[in-house]
This record gives structure tokens, C-alpha cells and sequence, in this order.
């Protein structure tokens, strides 16, 4: 018999209106998603989030908080209590999110709901702990060893700090995968209004004692440890019971293929993109944006109709998969394509991949982008 | 069937998992079922218990043979890995086994944040001295003077005393045997695994294949041997003075 799935759960935080920190809202986002486990390691400027569950998470039963002695064991630590039921997470910050990527390898190849919150701060290396980045795209989409799919959001709003964590839990247990939820300094330690809903909807994994738990459907389900169904999960390339097959041509094969296609298959249902102010048929320009600078690019689309261009703001909700869809119909009904980024140019290149004559603003020097600086660009370039 | 013998440990085995996968003459396989002959004398469910184990050798003793829960994890991690689950699920036993490569080395920072965060798991070390399955280079435990394929002159750098950094790091329960001395090393993960907090046991495992034919010491039996002559209890070492102790390796309980 098989359960899990969707619920309507009531909300933890009291309904109505907050003034919340951006760190703060994803750490309460995570509580209203049933977060049974958060291990973490302090880093500038993801640390409020751990300390918010430090705070919170010792006064809800049955949940748990540590923090561990690096990046490494902070996601080790909530991989292993996720096998163990929880609904787990980790936060941190571009060097921390690094040192967590041979992990993130193995929460892939044993399909283990997990979520990694990486608040982008200006790199590489150390560079500015408390300057703004988005430089961490890539890093996000490639970053482990290997070939595989990832999911990544990139809330631009202190609502969608604490919306999009709950999204990222119900990602990550709906599709057995780890979900990196993008932040970047700007959001992470913004200050703004927040509501909160009456309930919330979680989706929790799905349960079929006896099943395997690592093949014969696209999404197994997932057995915890202590239910006597004697797991063997290993990062090494496996079978559907999770035997070892190390030298097997064909179980390599199906498993990559699996993994990534569990993913690749789900790409309407995974994928959001938000379209604005793109009234009329044809555009003069069309922004494409994520994060802090989405906030940017939407008052600059503004000013720009102000003063009487088409412009619109092709927004991007979900980092990855990419948006190839959304991008491929809108950006036809644009003269000229423009992706700004806190970064050179990483979006951009995926952009490009689509629309090679779009262009990039970048700035790199650790400043979020402004909406006068877009509306320059735009007028430099299109007028 | 008598708790503790072959043939009562025999069902806490996946019968797919055999043949194992060890060289023969190596000591993980005495070490694999004195583990087993510990749980069942305690009269431990296998249900309820928890291995998890990182990259090498000494991570292959659960994954796949036990038949119980295992979590075969990344290179170094698995006190990590051990630690998330233990404090979520504090109903379930976890045992971390690894070798020194694993436990020592690349993962030595969780071994002694372990020690010091005293959380009731029990870290069993197959400590070999070398890393046998990448083929007999250096690790953290070899002694000094030790062949091996990336100390070909001999080893240089002096080995940790696992045990006694355990100690220093604040593990509520110590102890050391070789696979030679199996009574107590049965006796003494019986008494790990019972132990309310951090406990570490050494298990000294001989490897023929990649260190023992390196330096002069030959057969499986010679290994052993080795470890007969070399081990003295910490009530002998007492005895004896600093020149007598220097090639000899102190086995017992150091904290209980």
C-alpha cells in the first residue's frame, strides 16, 4: 500500500501580516513545511537563517537542530536524518556551498530529499561576505562531479523566501531530489512585509513497505530508516534494492538516465516563470531576471513604459531546469533581449543559447544593481 | 544456537552478499563478524540498528552484507551522516565502521567533533595502516618506516595513536585490540555498543595484500603473529620502560 502525497497542514507562524528579515522568512518557510532537521555551519550571509532555527526548532516536537563543525558534516548530517524521516535542510553561503558539493553528488545518486539554501554573497573565495552576488549559477547547476539534473529557485522577495522554501521541501520530496534555493545577499537580509496563509500545502513522500526504493518507477518511494527494510544506500551505482553494481554497464546507464530524466520529464511542472508588464503584442525590450535583480529590472521596465517604450520583465521563478520554453515564446516578441545579473554573465549564456543577439548587464563589483542603471543600458542600447 | 557463534551469526548476513569481497588472509573478516558476535551476545536486534560507513575497504564490512539498515556514504563523512540520523531517530543504533583512511584521515575532524559532541553512537576503526583498496598508499596509521607505494623509502611522518587522540578529544568510551586478539575485541565493542555516549573502538586488521608483503611480513598468519607479539596490555606496559615500549603497540580500554 502505498502513502504520502499532498496535505493541507495549519501554518506554525500566525496568520496575517509580518516584517521579516529575507533569512528569516526562509528559516520560517521551512518550519511551515514540516522542517524536522536543519544542521548548518555559520557563514555570512546565510547565518541568520541557522540562527532562527536555533531559536525555533528546539520548541517544536520532535524537531532538530545542530550546528556541525563544517559545510561538509552540516549536509551529511541532513542527509542522514533525512533517511532517518526527516524533512531535512542546510543553509550557507558561496565557500560553504563548495565544500557541500560532493555531497550534493551523493543526495543526487541516492535520490534523497534534501534542501540546500545558498544565500550568493560576492566571490570567488572569500571576497565580500556581506556584498551581494549572483555569481553562483553555475556553481548551482554543475557544481558536483558527474551528469545530472537539478532543480534551483530563485526567490526575489522576502515572501517568496518563506513561499519558495515550502516550494523547495515539496520539490524535493515529491521528485526524491535535493533543491538549492538561490538566494543572494540582497534577499537574505532584506526587510519586508510577509503573509503568512492560514495552511499551508506540503507534499510528503510516498511510503510502500516492501517496494524498491531505488528503481522500477521514476520516483520511488522512500522507506526510513528503523522501519526493518534493511536499506542499503550507497553513492556508488546501484540497482533498485540498492545492491552495488560498480562494473555494470548497463545498471550506470539506467540509473543516470533515471535521475535525470525524473527531472527532465517533470520540466512543466517544475519550471515557473513570471511574465510583467508585457501588455502589447510586440516589445521594444524584454528584461530577463531572477532574484535581487528582478526587483531592479521590474522598476526599470516600469520607468521605461513610463516614458513610453514596450518593455516587459521576463522573470525567472525556477533557475533550473532552465526556462527554454518561456524564454523561446516571449523573447520573439521583443526588438531587444537584456539579462541583467550580478554576475558576468552566466544567465546570459543560457539566454544566449536561445536568443544569441541578447545582451548582458553585469556588475561585479559586490553593489546590487540599480533600476536607473538597466534603464541607461536599455536606452543606450536601444534608442 | 549459542549467542555469538558462527552459526547463530550467520542469519545477520544477506546470503547474496557472499562471496565478500575481502582479499584473503585480510582481517576485516574477523573484524566483520566480531562486530556481529558482539550484537547477537547482547542479544541486539538487527532491526533496530543503523551501520554506516564511508569509502574504502573498511566501508564495505556493513554495505552490503549486514542485514540490517546501512548508509554507505562520501569519503570521510559517515560519523556526519551518523550523527543527522542518530539525533533525529534517537531510537535507532548507529555504528559507524570505517577504515583508518576513512575515520583517521580525510575524515579525522568529524572523528574528534564526535569525540567532543559525546552523542551515543559508537565508531568502530578497521585500522590497517594503509589504503588498501586504492592499492597500498600512506595513511595517518602507518608506522614510521612503513613501505608503501607513495612511501617506497619508508614512511617519514609519525602515525597518530588513534586511541590515545580519541581520548585527548573526549570519547566516553576508548579501546584498542588487534583482529589476533578476538575475545577482547568482541568484549570490548560489546562494551561500546552498550556505552551511553561516544564510543570508539581501534581494531587493529592485518592486510597482507598491500602492506604486509611491502615489509617483510609476509603471510596472513605472520600478520597475526605480529599483532601477538607486538600488543601488550596497558597493566603490562606499566611495567615497562619507555626503550622496551617502542616497538610494542598498548592494547586495552583506555577509557570506560
Amino acid at each position: 500500500m502505498t502513502s504520502g502525497g499532498w496535505q493541507t497542514v495549519p501554518s506554525v507562524l500566525k496568520p496575517g501580516r509580518h516584517f521579516m528579515q529575507g533569512d528569516e522568512a526562509c528559516a520560517e518557510g521551512a518550519i511551515a513545511a514540516g522542517c524536522g532537521f536543519f544542521a548548518g555551519y555559520p557563514i555570512t550571509p546565510a547565518t541568520e537563517i541557522m540562527e532562527h532555527m536555533a531559536r525555533r526548532l528546539p520548541s517544536l516536537p520532535g524537531r532538530v537542530f545542530a550546528q556541525m563543525e563544517d559545510e561538509l558534516a552540516s549536509i551529511g548530517a541532513a542527509i542522514g536524518a533525512s533517511w532517518a524521516g526527516a524533512r531535512a535542510m542546510t543553509a550557507t553561503s558561496g565557500p560553504g556551498f563548495s565544500l557541500m558539493l560532493e555531497n550534493l553528488g551523493y543526495a543526487i545518486m541516492t535520490e534523497t530529499p534534501l534542501v540546500i539554501v545558498d544565500i550568493q554573497r560576492a566571490g570567488p573565495s572569500t571576497g565580500q561576505a556581506t556584498r551581494p552576488s549572483q555569481g553562483d549559477v553555475m556553481q548551482a547547476r554543475w557544481g558536483a562531479g558527474g551528469d545530472y539534473e537539478i532543480i534551483a529557485l530563485a526567490p526575489w522577495s522576502v515572501q517568496e523566501m518563506y513561499s519558495e522554501t515550502v516550494h523547495a521541501f515539496n520539490l524535493a520530496e515529491r521528485f526524491r531530489v535535493p533543491v538549492i534555493l538561490l538566494g543572494d545577499e540582497g534577499i537574505g537580509h532584506l526587510r519586508e512585509k510577509l503573509v503568512v496563509e492560514g495552511e499551508t500545502k506540503v507534499y510528503t513522500r510516498l511510503k510502500a513497505p516492501g517496494a524498491a526504493p531505488f528503481g522500477e518507477r521514476e520516483v520511488p518511494p522512500m522507506p526510513s530508516f528503523g522501519e526493518g527494510e534493511q536499506l542499503l544506500v550507497t553513492g556508488s551505482t546501484h540497482d533498485a534494492r540498492g545492491y552495488r553494481r560498480t562494473s555494470e554497464r548497463a545498471a550506470q546507464a539506467e540509473l543516470v538516465e533515471r535521475l535525470a530524466g525524473k527531472i527532465a520529464a517533470h520540466r512543466q511542472e517544475i519550471v515557473r516563470t513570471e511574465l510583467s508588464l508585457a501588455d502589447e503584442e510586440e516589445l521594444d525590450v524584454l528584461l530577463i531576471a531572477f532574484g535581487f535583480s528582478a526587483r531592479s529590472a521590474y522598476r526599470a521596465a516600469q520607468e521605461l513604459r513610463h516614458e513610453g517604450q514596450r518593455a516587459g520583465l521576463l522573470r525567472l521563478c525556477t533557475l533550473w531546469p532552465f526556462a527554454e520554453e518561456a524564454v523561446r515564446a516571449v523573447a520573439p516578441r521583443a526588438q531587444h533581449v537584456l539579462v541583467p545579473e550580478m554576475n558576468r554573465g552566466q544567465v546570459l549564456r543560457e539566454v544566449q543559447r536561445l536568443v544569441p543577439e541578447a545582451r548582458g548587464y553585469h556588475r561585479t563589483d559586490g553593489e546590487v544593481i540599480t533600476p536607473d542603471e538597466i534603464v541607461s543600458a536599455v536606452k543606450a542600447w536601444c534608442v | 544456537m549459542k549467542p555469538g557463534t558462527t552459526s547463530s551469526i550467520k542469519r545477520m548476513i544477506r546470503p547474496e552478499a557472499f562471496a565478500t569481497p575481502f582479499c584473503p588472509g585480510c582481517g576485516h573478516g574477523i573484524l566483520m563478524g566480531a562486530i556481529l558476535r558482539a550484537i547477537d551476545e547482547l542479544g541486539w536486534s538487527m532491526q533496530e540498528m543503523l551501520f554506516v560507513s564511508g569509502i574504502g575497504c573498511g566501508g564495505w564490512i556493513p554495505s552490503p552484507h549486514y542485514a540490517a539498515d546501512t548508509l554507505h556514504v562520501t569519503h570521510g563523512r559517515p560519523i556526519a551522516f551518523a550523527t543527522g540520523a542518530k539525533l533525529y531517530n534517537p531510537r535507532l543504533k548507529v555504528v559507524v565502521i570505517g577504515g583508518d583512511g576513512d575515520i583517521a584521515s580525510i575524515g579525522g575532524n568529524h572523528l574528534i567533533h564526535g569525540a567532543r559532541r559525546n552523542i551515543n553512537l559508537t565508531v568502530i576503526c578497521a585500522n590497517n595502516g594503509i589504503y588498501g583498496m586504492t592499492g597500498g598508499q600512506v595513511t595517518p596509521t602507518t608506522p614510521q618506516g612503513g613501505r608503501t607505494v607513495t612511501t617506497p623509502d619508508g614512511n617519514q611522518e609519525r602515525p597518530f595513536d588513534l586511541s590515545q587522540l580519541l581520548v585527548a578529544a573526549g570519547a566516553s568510551y576508548v579501546a584498542r585490540y588487534s583482529v589476533y586478539h578476538v575475545r577482547q575485541l568482541v568484549r570490548a565493542i560489546k562494551a561500546a555498543l552498550e556505552h551511553p555516549g561516544f564510543s570508539f573502538v581501534e581494531a587493529l586488521t592485518s592486510c597482507p595484500v598491500q602492506y604486509g608483503r611491502r615489509n617483510d611480513l609476509g603471510t596472513p598468519v605472520a600478520m597475526l603473529e605480529y599483532y601477538r607479539e607486538a600488543c601488550v596490555t596497558i597493566a603490562r606496559a606499566r611495567t615497562m620502560t619507555q626503550e622496551q615500549l617502542r616497538d610494542k603497540i598498548i592494547i586495552g580500554e583506555f577509557v570506560s
